[in-house]
């Protein structure tokens, strides 16, 4: 199991990358983590002819904390930002999440934006972007542009991004201080893709009635999925254990997922009402004095 | 200056604490640049997709598979392979623990659970069996039942075995 030939530059700048970029165009590929397209190049499911490789363009990782905004670098490791001291304390559910990716050898090496690029409909991260409501940049020769999160994901592994495009930043709104979370996800061992898997995030207003609830679930179809039914049901209730069940069953109606060889259709949609609702109780349990009743 | 792609490439490393070189296809991984052109065999492989782990080496300080990473990556980088942790003639701390309780049989899994189990265990100095079970779960063993395995780690945090630098006993 051995790669096609390919020729391989290591750019040295983000200018160098564009213009491969642009004079290569789709026989190219960006090389970031290869997490998941070096096995694509060992079962010849890629062929590129040129491989364009991120890992010496300085300036592309780097993780900052600006304002409600947290602004990761495309090359950033996923093992850095699950390590990093003030991402945990302010936004948990990113190294929750970044835990479930594959094992740690694999986590050194994949980047959040080549997770985010790549787009699997199991991944983890694509969810977390939807549910922070998060957004990329994107540089080409034609210059820069911002892509939202609900524009970013166009279907099964693929993204509004374009063959000359390099996505420079991830960027993601931090949850208002003292919102529950939780990440949640069915595999058959850990480090598999998740079966099903749910992003929650929590926030009560000041009498206790849910201010927005927000839950973004993944591998229950190409992209990742708000359950937008859910979400405004919940929002002026009271969190009680009821209304979790009710928005459960909302969400459960609104998956439509496909079966494969992994989990059937049928199942998906139950394990995603059974996640979602066990998702609000723990976010729920995780705002400091509350707990479901 | 533009970097040109090219098909052929000159790699120039340290492996194990020696300097090595050799030219590369832009298409080799660093696993088969390890076992073809330096000769060490102890970096084995499975799966060459990244999932069985047999092919697990340290790049600039942490374990990375080496069937998803291309040797021309590589250049510049310090490798650690399952050859650089024994001493010469020896065994490391934690190698002992394996043979003294049954972490291997055929031994195909074993270079790689070894490095992913010295950088755990310099992480985890004292793991919960747990821990132990997660970290393996991204090693596949076809012989042992992973019972033995799980016990030599224990043994070899008990021992102190990731404070133990490569190559010492
Ligand atoms: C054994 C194993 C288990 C795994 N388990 C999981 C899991 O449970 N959950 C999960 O989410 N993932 C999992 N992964 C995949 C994950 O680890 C990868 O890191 C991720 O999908 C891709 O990131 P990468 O940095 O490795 O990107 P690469 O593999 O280098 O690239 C992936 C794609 O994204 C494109 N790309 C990368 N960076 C950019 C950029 N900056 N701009 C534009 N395009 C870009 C590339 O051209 C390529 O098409 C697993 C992988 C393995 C090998
Ligand atoms: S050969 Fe690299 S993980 Fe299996
Ligand atoms: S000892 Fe044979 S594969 Fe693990």
């Amino acid at each position: 199991m051995k790669p096609a030939p390919f020729a391989y530059a290591a750019p040295r700048s983000v200018e160098e990358v564009v213009a491969l970029l642009a004079e290569h165009g789709d026989q190219a590929k960006l090389l970031a983590g290869g997490q998941s397209l070096v096995p694509m190049l060992n079962f010849r499911l890629a062929r590129p002819e040129v491989l364009i490789d991120l890992n010496r363009v300085p300036g592309l990782d780097g993780i900052r904390l600006d304002g409600g905004l947290l602004r990761i670098g495309a090359m950033t490791r996923q093992s850095t930002l699950e390590r990093h001291a003030e991402v945990l304390a302010r936004c948990p559910l990113l190294p929750a999440a970044l835990h479930f990716i594959g094992h740690p050898p694999i986590r050194h090496r994949g980047t959040v934006g080549g997770s985010l690029a790549h787009a699997d409909p199991a991944a983890e991260l694509p969810a977390v972007l939807a549910c922070l409501g998060g957004e990329v940049v994107a540089q080409s020769r034609r210059g820069e542009r911002v892509i939202p999160a609900a524009e970013l994901f166009v279907g099964l592994m693929t993204t509004a991004l374009q063959p000359d495009e390099v996505m420079t930043e991830v960027r993601m709104r931090l949850p208002a201080p003292g919102a529950g979370w939780a990440v949640l996800e069915v595999a058959r061992r850990h480090g598999d893709f998740a079966l099903v898997g749910v992003v929650a995030l929590l926030e009560l207003g000041g009498e206790g009635a849910i201010r927005e609830a927000r839950l973004a679930l993944f591998s229950v179809g190409p992209t990742p999925v708000r359950a937008r039914a859910a979400e405004e049901a919940l929002a002026g209730r009271r969190p009680t254990a009821e209304e979790f069940q009710r928005a459960a069953a909302l969400v459960e109606e609104a998956l439509d997922p496909d079966s494969d060889l992994h989990a059937s259709a049928e199942y998906r949609r139950e394990v995603g009402g059974v996640l979602a609702r066990r998702a609000l109780t723990q976010a729920l349990a995780r705002i400091p004095g509350r707990e479901a009743r | 200056m533009s970097q040109r792609p090219e098909r052929m490439h000159r790699v120039r490393l340290r492996v194990n604490g020696q300097a090595r070189e050799g030219v590369v296809e832009a298409r080799k991984s660093l696993a088969d640049f390890l076992r073809e052109d330096l000769d060490l065999t102890g970096t084995h492989l499975g799966c060459e997709h990244g999932v069985c782990g047999a092919c697990t080496v340290w790049l600039d300080g942490a374990p990375v598979r080496s069937c998803l990473l291309l040797a021309v990556q590589a250049d510049g980088a310090e490798v650690m392979t399952v050859e650089g942790l024994a001493p010469a003639g020896g065994l490391h701390p934690l190698q002992e623990a394996f043979w003294e309780h049954h972490g291997l049989q055929c031994g195909f899994c074993t270079p790689g659970i070894l490095l992913s189990a010295y950088a755990f265990l310099r992480e985890h100095p004292a793991p919960t069996e747990g821990e132990i079970r997660e970290m393996l779960a991204g090693h596949l063993c076809r012989c042992t039942g992973y019972e033995h395995i799980v016990e030599a780690i224990r043994a070899a945090a008990e021992a102190g075995a990731g404070a133990v630098p490569p190559g010492s006993a």
